[in-house]
């Protein structure tokens, strides 16, 4: 056996049929694409049917893998050779590991019980079954890109969640908003593509293949420390883009103009992850180009910082859950760029359950108030929505961290692995975060739940159907009780020990502190000499979270005049609720500088430059013509003439031939 | 002897030709040419051809250049044609294009034929230049010769139907430019 | 006495005078007569060159020029009649169908 994997004659038959996880949702995809419309009602519950096959295959596999004994747990399945071209040769296949396993268990799980929810949420649609049709896509292309085997089908599936995202934000493309959103969408998201693909061209160039297990085998000899870094900040360019990191993640907030389950599940649980997924999956190169890792944890802060503060100046609803995402997303990378794998990896499984469950939420209360997001005139919504507001509130206290919900174990393990890497700033700065997002978290819970109603328009929100309930109430029970039960207690608990083999001891080309000694089981949390222990920072950080959602209690709770200062916002308000004014410097940049280079292209390039040479060569033949046209005099005369010359000429020629 | 006379016949013919192409008036032109063969048909004598020279006369100074007057005389005795030019440069580059035919025709000329001299037709002419003309005539270039007899009738008779005067019915307008 | 290349000669001056007579006159019948003085060019060469080899072949070839020479200007000249009545002019730039 080598690294763990077995001879495809011992695989488990569960795992050599691991293809069905692709196909059910693709089949759903294809069927409901053309005769979905048809189909009208069923379409849902037929979506949602096949999503609940693949969950249940992808279970089934999980069990087959934790039955084996800790070293044998890669299994590769080839389904077809993709195409040889040169020295590449391509083969489709996928590859069951414990860290695959995880995202396959999370997006199909997470996904079924999410069309399940959209059963009930796009009831009334006219273009449901097209709405189930890409949700399938879209599953089908998120399994892809974590059951790859290789960089290239990585990559395609990398492309096609980026597609699904497009077609499902702007999938009411009458509205403008949801229009525009879309395109920015898939056009930041291209940007963070053309640096993931550049990334693949360096590890070809430098591997001679792409496929996972050639690469990371042999990347201690292969490559230098250098190339190591370039290659993983290439492809930190392309999470940035999907996962919604500094510099390329306007397009999340905006994204809010879909529909919200899509927000759940793409922006939320599953395609935004995919970048955290993938920096756990190439560690080996993280870990050997350790200035690219550096790079990715400091950005995952910055994002984290910069967002939190953002998410406490929004009114809209989506909006807030939206700059939380991103938020959190800052967190993991953090993480796993600090080396702590595990509990990047741990907190994204967390993150997906508490934020679709939010969003979920979200989603129950448009459904009621008929689409009104501005949190300033909600209040008092217990009353109405019990449910809603009982699961959301689930899920609050697994975001703010509060003691023994699975935010609080995953957002932990994250900060432990961060200081005991060394990083103590980095650790400082995720603390700081915490209590930011303990604030907003609780002041969007008590501005649209609790207090007295500020509603102006008269609106009798009722609470939602079954089928929107129930989901939340099953994600409402994973956010409180899942840390627990896959955790165990805490560091080297049973997650830790399954990811282990899949994202590996590390690999040092340079010692990150030389004070501190790495235990070689370092991928899961390293410890350090001479530093707080384990439970002070534990208590820091639960302190900070729990500490930001009093504060925001009390504020908003009624300490504070919060509506009269609204009117005259300060700078620093003003500064948040816009964004930072991103957006708009982007705006600037690239809209209005590309403007005009395209309209000096259009105008002078095109149109005098271009234009005028076509013109000119029809111009220029008309004149050669005209001038020629002159020879035909008609006179017999000047004939002669021609006939005379070009004999001389021709004797000439003949003789000076002759002579010589 | 024998050089002043080519002298004299060669000045002569020079001239005539000359005369020739810038006479305005058609008659003197004909007759500047009539010159012309005279002095050719003495140079044939000098080069041996009698019969040759004889049947230029006859021929062409004596039956051509009379056809010739005749076709003048019918357009129009006194006409005066003008000798300026209408078409643009066709003066000069026809004078550019002549002086060099006439400077690689010398020069070819000089450069071939510098060194050989002439072998003479005394044993051709044994039994006389028209004897052996005619032996040669009917032996091996017999050919030839019956076909410029057919060439000759067909050209009378083309003559003939080209110069018919048509009854006006048969003339139809002809599409010309204006 | 005379070399063959002072006839040559001559015969090469005849027959450049000839060819500015076809170019430079408008006249229909001087130009046909300046293509007589160049066949009569020709036929002095052909003649030079018969007495240069010693034989009579080109005197035999000078002949047939004459012949053919004759009956060409009977055709040309009956032509030139047929175009004078049409036209009533003998210019050569009269004819000119092909101008564009």
């Amino acid at each position: 056996m080598v690294n763990g994997l077995l001879a495809q004659s011992q695989f488990p038959s569960v795992v050599r049929a691991d293809w069905l996880v692709l196909l059910f949702p693709a089949a759903g995809a294809l069927i409901l694409m053309f005769y979905g419309q048809r189909m009208k009602r069923a379409a849902g519950p037929i979506a949602t049917l096949l999503m609940t096959a693949s969950f249940v295959v992808s279970a089934m596999t999980f069990f087959q893998v934790v039955a084996r004994p800790e070293g044998s747990r890669v299994f590769i399945q080839t389904l077809y050779r993709f195409f040889n071209a040169g020295s590449l040769s391509v083969k489709v296949d996928y590859r069951i590991d414990p860290l695959s396993i995880v995202m396959m268990l999370v997006v199909t799980g997470v996904g079924t019980l999410i069309h399940l929810y959209s059963i009930g949420y796009m009831r009334g649609d006219p273009r449901e079954g097209r709405y189930f049709s890409y949700l399938n896509l879209f599953a089908f292309s998120m399994l892809l890109l974590v059951m790859a085997n290789n960089f290239l089908i990585m990559f395609v599936g990398w492309e096609l969640v980026g597609l699904c995202s497009y077609l499902l934000i702007g999938f009411w493309f009458d509205r403008e908003q949801a229009a525009v959103a879309a395109k920015k969408a898939f056009i930041t998201n291209r940007v963070g593509d053309f640096s993931f693909l550049i990334g693949l061209f360096l590890i070809f160039a430098h591997f001679g293949t792409l496929d996972f297990g050639r690469v990371f085998s042999s990347a201690p000899t292969a490559i230098t420390a250098g190339t190591a870094t370039a290659i993983g900040l290439l492809l930190f360019g392309g999470a940035a883009g999907k996962s919604a990191q500094i510099p390329l993640y306007v397009w999340l907030p905006d994204a809010m103009a879909g529909p919200t389950p899509v927000s759940a599940l793409i922006h939320a649980a599953t395609m935004v992850t995919a970048g955290v997924y993938m920096v756990a999956r190439t560690h080996v190169i993280y870990d050997l180009g350790h200035s690219a890792a550096i790079v990715v944890a400091c950005i995952g802060a910055a994002t984290m910082l910069m967002a939190g503060l953002i998410a406490i100046a929004q009114d809209d609803f989506k909006r807030v859950l939206a700059y939380s995402t991103i938020s959190q997303l800052g967190y993991m990378f953090i993480g796993v760029g600090s080396g702590a794998y595990v509990a990047g990896m741990f907190h994204l499984v967390t993150h997906a359950f508490f934020k679709a469950l939010l969003f979920l939420g979200a989603g129950s209360v448009l459904h009621a108030l008929a689409d009104r997001a501005d949190i300033t005139k909600m209040g008092g919504l217990w009353r109405k929505l019990p449910w809603t507001t009982f699961t959301f509130v689930l899920g609050w206290l697994a975001i703010i961290a509060f003691p023994g919900t699975s935010g609080f174990f995953s957002k932990d393990q994250v900060l432990e692995g961060v200081y005991g890497a060394g990083h103590t700033s980095l650790w400082a700065i995720g603390v700081i975060g915490a209590a930011i997002t303990g604030f907003y978290m609780t002041r969007l819970l008590v501005l649209a739940f609790f207090g007295k109603s500020r509603d102006t328009e008269g609106l009798h929100p009722h609470e939602s159907p079954v089928s929107m309930v129930f989901p939340m109430v099953l994600l409402g029970i994973a956010a409180i009780i899942g840390g627990f039960l896959i955790n165990g207690n805490g560091e080297n608990g049973r997650l830790a020990r399954f990811l282990e083999p899949s994202v590996g001891p590390r690999i040092v080309a340079s010692a990150p502190s030389p004070g501190s000694p790495q235990t070689p089981v370092a991928g899961v949390l390293p410890h350090r000499e001479g530093g707080l222990s384990g439970a002070a920072l534990s208590a820091i950080a639960t302190g900070a979270g729990v500490g930001g959602a009093v504060v925001a209690l009390a504020m908003y709770g009624g300490l504070w005049d919060w509506q009269r200062r609204r009117e005259n916002p300060g700078l620093a308000w003003r500064a948040l609720r816009n964004k930072f004014f991103v957006d708009d410097v982007y705006q600037f940049l690239f809209t209005s500088v590309g403007r005009l280079v395209a309209s000096a292209l259009a105008f002078v390039v095109d149109a005098k430059v271009i234009d005028g040479a076509v013109n000119n060569v029809g111009t220029v033949t008309t004149r050669v013509a005209a001038a020629g046209r002159r020879l035909q005099t008609g006179l017999v005369r000047s004939y002669a003439l021609g006939i005379l010359g070009g004999s001389v000429l021709l004797l000439a020629f003949f003789i000076a031939r002759a002579v010589r | 002897m024998e050089r002043v006379v080519f002298i004299l016949m060669a000045v002569g013919s020079v001239g005539s030709a000359v005369w020739m192409v810038f006479a305005t008036n058609t008659v003197h032109s004909a007759l500047a040419l009539v010159a012309n063969f005279f002095a050719l048909a003495v140079l044939f004598v000098l080069l041996e051809a009698h019969f040759l020279a004889v049947v230029q006369i006859i021929v062409y100074a004596g039956a051509i250049m009379v056809l010739f007057l005749f076709v003048i005389m019918l357009l129009g005795v006194d006409r005066k044609d003008s000798l300026r030019e209408t078409i643009r440069f066709q003066v000069p580059l026809t004078y550019l294009f002549v002086s060099g035919l006439l400077g690689l025709l010398i020069y070819t000329v000089r450069a071939a034929f510098d060194k050989t001299a002439f072998n003479g037709l005394q044993q051709a002419n044994a039994s006389g230049n028209t004897q052996g003309l005619g032996r040669l005539l009917f032996t091996h270039y017999l050919f030839p010769f019956e076909v410029t007899s057919l060439l000759l009738i067909v050209a009378a008779i083309g003559a003939m139907v080209i110069g018919k005067r048509r009854a006006a019915s048969e003339t139809e307008p002809e599409d010309e430019d204006a | 006495m005379i070399a063959p290349s002072a006839y040559l000669a001559l015969a090469a001056i005849l027959f450049s005078i000839g060819v500015l007579g076809v170019l430079l006159r408008r006249n229909a019948l001087v130009i046909f007569m300046s293509i007589e003085l160049m066949l009569n060019a020709v036929n002095l060469t052909f003649i030079t060159f018969a007495r240069m080899r010693g034989t009579l072949d080109g005197q035999v070839l000078a002949f047939f020029v004459i012949a053919v020479a004759a009956a060409e200007v009977v055709v040309g000249l009956a032509i030139i009649v047929a175009m004078f009545r049409r036209k009533q002019s003998a210019s050569v730039d009269d004819a000119r169908l092909f101008k564009w």
